[in-house]
């Protein structure tokens, strides 16, 4: 085959070499380069820093760093689970291990590394394990299955990585360190003692200065090992995860130049003593170094590649900063620049805080007022702004100290003006300021998931996403631009304003709206909103025919739609108040459906693995026996959660289920921008949660207090108080004003607590609308509330009384049969989905229902 | 993820035109999901009209067979589903993926012929 085409193998198809081949795509080498790659796993490129992740929910698809079709479109040729064994530099060969042979013009070397095992006697026994690849992985979940004790050797950063896999698989599990702390590359002792408590709280046991002799097996299994202080440690397995050496060994045949202990030397080019030969990642050795961490090993493919391109002001190599930020095992640590204060005259101020377990140091230099490093553990948040005062050499406020401190003037002393354009914000991508800038000017981005797609800031570990945030803000500021708040391309117009738009004209269908205010066919954003309105608005049944087409999934079928297609039930339990006799007939529901059940964090059950078809059947079932929707598909009211109150508890002063129950059914089905979550509790002792409620009410001696805009999830937010000692009258009026208010004001999807924390006037404010009726508007408030209870209709009875809406639920159109790519496996005696793998196994892989039939 | 991919059909390919569904079992920009020989087709209506169009029934995101249960619209004028369970976008026309360039779902023949909504087929299917 005639080319003037020339050719590149990319030896190892690891983050790094993967990474490579990527760049060399987004840069256009197809047109002048053959692209070829070697892959000794039997799998291509995966993510290995997220690794421990596949003992927790993860997939080996799911670690995957290839997009499907990768190779294949781009006509790279991969040659998965061969490996190169041989390369003839003279001749510009290499020979894999499957005997296929292959010139080159140029070659790259991204072999990475192999895990060190310490030359300790019976190191190879029976249940000693390596952490690198899944295969590793594979093999030290199936051995844990057989275990109870699992310990890890080596406290480093991978080490307590693998710490955290080993007990998510169950196992007692111990780290053992030959250094006298935890990672004692990245913290000094102070902060490696904090990582060691908070570890140890969470019961993984830590043995420091521990020097391993001897590995002892019994009858083929590992039962101990001994150390050097003649103690000893009982164990059924070992990981070694003491560090790593760089993967030479083709580099070494061939007599490429090494480093003394190992490492293929590089330059600022990434290109090793053979010019027609580059090295980046774990196997590179720059100026004595080896970079054991992904960020500066994608840098070393971003030299390689602009280099193997020849590109005007190609990049080099110059080191990398090995700053760090990581949880490991639920615990923050971060440790950046001159960690260990040795600067001349370097200085450090250390905050440790015993009761949360946080330490905090901070290495500036002799004069105080420049950053030049610092260690973080317990409390990381600051790192992100910390790394830019120090790269940027920012000068640092008065006290330094307050830096340190929680909402401190670390951020006055970061201002995004203040910041060079040359400062990388994202480190995994290596993005800087000045690239995010531009970005958003040239391109006239305005939103954040747009900006981070358009630079890959932020894509990595996520780490500088509030500062990319910040950045676009400051930028946007800057520009003048008005944030638009448009709920989509279909409709110029904010959620308010169309809502108000709605209700003035009286526009009862989508089709209207969008003809008099909009454009296009609506999409998967203005629908369900313009749904949601229409529904708190006139509160017609949601599956009639101009509405059906409008609701977001779970609406759409009055059910919660899980990862495979089948669906969620939950009905009504008003208050989690539940008889004996209806609890009964969930459990029976439950068995007849093969239904997996749970209890939910709103006091009801839920039950898991309805088919669409069943749903119907199901809810039938349901309805004959008195229960009815419990909303918990819409973006609307969910539960009212209650302790038992005075009715049973001895310290309850008023009766908070019976009132929960009442709040239950007045507002049940109403729709919101977003879900709407509320409780009642009995005493100030607050079991029922309700200050961290969308609406929550306590009771007092003399009434009812009354908090909002609280949440939990993900960002927990307290609930404010809004009025206190309420009789149940005033409660209920304010109740219907403040809901009501919320669900005409608030933006898309936006729950009460950032819809407060935009509102102008705060919690004033709020309280002269509710309770003063400072705008004129509660007499409409409370009438559009009482509408929504006047209106109220059970989604699930009408459906199952109507017999073209059942219809709907049917998997096919044109045939009774159900959707026949579902499969389950029993898990604690009840059934879950199938994972992959485990379809594989069942023989129930989709691709027999996809084949086309000859 | 090395699947074997499901080809689209186009108009000239099409041997045989299999007969799903009255129009009316579609309500106005909704989708409805039809077994075609072996395979799950998705098919769509746009607004009131007969104007549909048919699409693989498989989310290759999420991997389920949920297609049908998406949300129509448009993005700038092209006419789309949205994957209910991960939200990722399609071209009703093409299949492409319009957040992911990677990614393609199969597209079929679609047509109304006397009220009766019919899909086409590359495959001797017997109906």
């Amino acid at each position: 085959m005639p080319s003037s085409k020339q050719t590149l193998i990319v030896v190892g198809n690891g983050m790094v070499g993967h990474r490579l081949l990527e760049l060399m795509v987004a840069k256009g080498a197809l047109e002048h380069w053959n692209l070829i790659t070697f892959c000794e796993e039997p799998r291509v490129a995966y993510d290995r820093v997220h690794l421990s992740e596949y003992f927790v929910d993860k997939t080996a698809a799911d670690l995957t760093l290839v997009t499907p079709g990768f190779y294949q479109d781009n006509g790279i040729r991969i040659y998965v689970g061969d490996r190169i064994v041989e390369i003839d530099r003279g001749q510009q060969r290499v020979k894999s291990a499957n005997g296929v042979e292959i010139a080159y013009d140029r070659l790259v070397l991204a072999t990475g590394s192999y895990p060190f095992v310490p030359p300790i006697k019976g190191n190879d026994a029976t249940g000693t394990f390596v952490y690198r690849t899944i295969e590793d992985l594979d093999a030290i979940k199936a051995y844990a299955a057989q275990s109870q004790v699992g310990v890890v050797v080596g406290g480093g950063l991978l080490g307590l990585e693998c710490a955290n896999a080993l007990k998510s698989l169950g196992l007692e599990t111990h780290v053992v360190e030959f250094a006298p702390r935890l990672m004692p590359v990245q913290l000094d002792e102070a902060a490696g003692e904090v990582l060691k408590e908070k570890i140890e709280a969470l019961e993984v046991q830590v043995h420091t200065s521990k020097a391993t002799t001897d590995i002892v097996s019994d009858g083929g299994r590992l039962v101990s090992m001994q150390f050097a202080d003649e103690t000893s440690l009982q164990t059924d397995m070992i990981v070694f995860s003491a560090g790593i050496r760089p993967r030479d060994e083709l580099a070494r045949d061939c007599g490429l130049q090494l480093g003394d202990r190992g490492g293929i030397v590089i330059d600022d080019a990434c290109q090793t003593s053979d010019p027609n030969i580059y090295a980046i990642g774990e196997c590179a050795l720059y100026q004595g170094r080896i970079f054991g961490l992904v960020a500066p090993g994608y840098h070393m493919a971003e030299v390689a590649s602009d280099q193997l391109l020849e590109v005007a002001a190609a990049q080099q190599f110059v080191g990398a900063d090995m700053s760090t930020k990581l949880k490991l095992l639920g615990v923050d640590v971060a440790s950046f620049g001159d960690n260990f204060a040795k600067t001349t005259g370097a200085k450090e101020l250390t905050v440790a805080d015993t009761v949360a377990g946080t330490y905090k140091k901070l290495v500036v230099n002799a004069d105080g007022d420049r950053l030049l490093g610092g260690i973080l553990v317990g409390d990381a948040e600051a790192y992100g702004t910390l790394l830019q005062l120090m790269q940027n050499q920012i000068a640092l406020p008065d006290n330094p100290l307050g830096l340190l401190l929680p909402a401190g003037d670390g951020a006055a002393a970061l201002t995004m003006d203040n910041l060079p354009d040359t400062a990388q914000v994202c480190s995994c991508n290596n993005v800087t300021k000045g690239q995010l800038c531009e970005a958003i000017q040239a391109d006239g981005i305005t939103d954040l998931p747009t900006l981070k797609k358009c630079t890959t800031a932020g894509t990595g570990c996520g780490g500088c996403v509030p500062l990319v945030k910040d950045i676009l803000k400051t930028e946007l500021k800057k520009a003048g631009i008005e944030v638009k708040n448009h709920i989509c391309e279909h409709f110029p117009y904010s959620r308010q304003e169309l809502y108000h738009l709605l209700r003035v004209g009286e526009i009862r269908s989508f089709d209207a709206l969008l003809a008099q205010y909009g454009s296009g066919y609506g999409c998967e954003v203005c629908k369900p909103t313009v749904a949601s309105m229409l529904a708190s608005s006139w509160n017609d049944y949601v599956l009639n025919t101009p509405h059906v087409g409008l609701q977001d999934t779970n609406d759409s079928f009055l059910a919660n739609i899980q990862k495979d297609g089948t669906y969620s039930v939950i009905p009504r339990i008003p208050g989690g108040e539940i008889t004996p006799e209806r609890l009964i007939v969930l459990g029976q529901i439950a068995q007849e459906f093969d239904l997996y059940t749970k209890i939910t964090g709103g006091q009801r059950v839920v039950l898991f693995g309805a088919r669409v078809d069943q749903l119907p059947i199901i809810w039938q079932k349901l309805v004959a026996h008195g229960f009815e929707s419990g909303h918990a598909y819409g973006k609307a009211l969910r539960t009212v959660k209650s302790c038992v109150g005075s009715t049973w508890c001895r310290f309850g002063v008023q009766d908070s289920t019976s009132l929960a129950i009442e709040v239950e059914l007045r507002y049940r089905g109403l729709r919101s921008p977003h879900k709407l979550k509320s409780a009642v509790s009995g005493c100030t002792r607050e079991c029922a949660e309700a200050q961290g409620k969308d609406f929550g009410i306590i009771a007092t001696e003399n009434g009812w207090n009354l908090y909002v805009c609280g949440n939990g999830g993900m960002k927990p937010q307290h609930a404010l108080l809004l009025a206190t000692d309420l009789d149940k009258e005033t409660l209920i009026k304010y109740l219907d004003r403040f809901l009501v208010f919320y669900i005409r004001t608030a933006d898309k999807l936006e729950r009460t607590s950032t819809w407060f924390n935009k509102l102008e006037g705060g919690l004033d404010y709020l309280k002269q609308v509710i309770i003063e009726d400072s705008l004129g508007i509660a007499h409409e408030l409370e009438a559009q509330m009482q509408h929504h209870v006047d209106t109220y209709q059970c989604e699930w009875k009408t459906t199952i009384e109507t017999p073209e809406k059942v219809q709907r639920f049917n998997h096919f159109v044109n045939t009774d049969a159900a959707d026949p790519s579902l499969a389950y496996v029993q898990e604690r005696g009840q059934k879950r989905p199938a994972t992959e793998a485990e379809r594989v196994v069942l023989n129930q892989s989709h691709d027999a229902m996809i084949t086309p039939a000859q | 993820m090395e699947r074997s991919m499901v080809q689209s059909t186009t108009t000239a390919d099409v041997k045989n035109w299999i007969t799903i569904c009255p129009l009316d079992a579609i309500a106005p920009n909704t989708g409805v999901n039809a077994l075609v020989g072996t395979q799950q087709v998705a098919i769509f209506r746009i607004g009131a009209t007969d104007e549909v169009y048919a699409t693989g029934n498989f989310d290759p995101f999420s991997k389920a067979f949920v297609m049908s249960r998406g949300i129509l619209g448009d993005r700038q004028g092209i006419l789309k589903v949205a994957s209910p369970i991960y939200k990722q976008n399609f071209n009703l026309k093409t299949g492409a993926c319009l957040d992911d360039a990677t990614v393609t779902i199969p597209v079929y023949p679609a047509r109304v012929v006397d009220g009766q909504v019919q899909v086409g087929t590359s495959c001797q299917v017997k109906q």
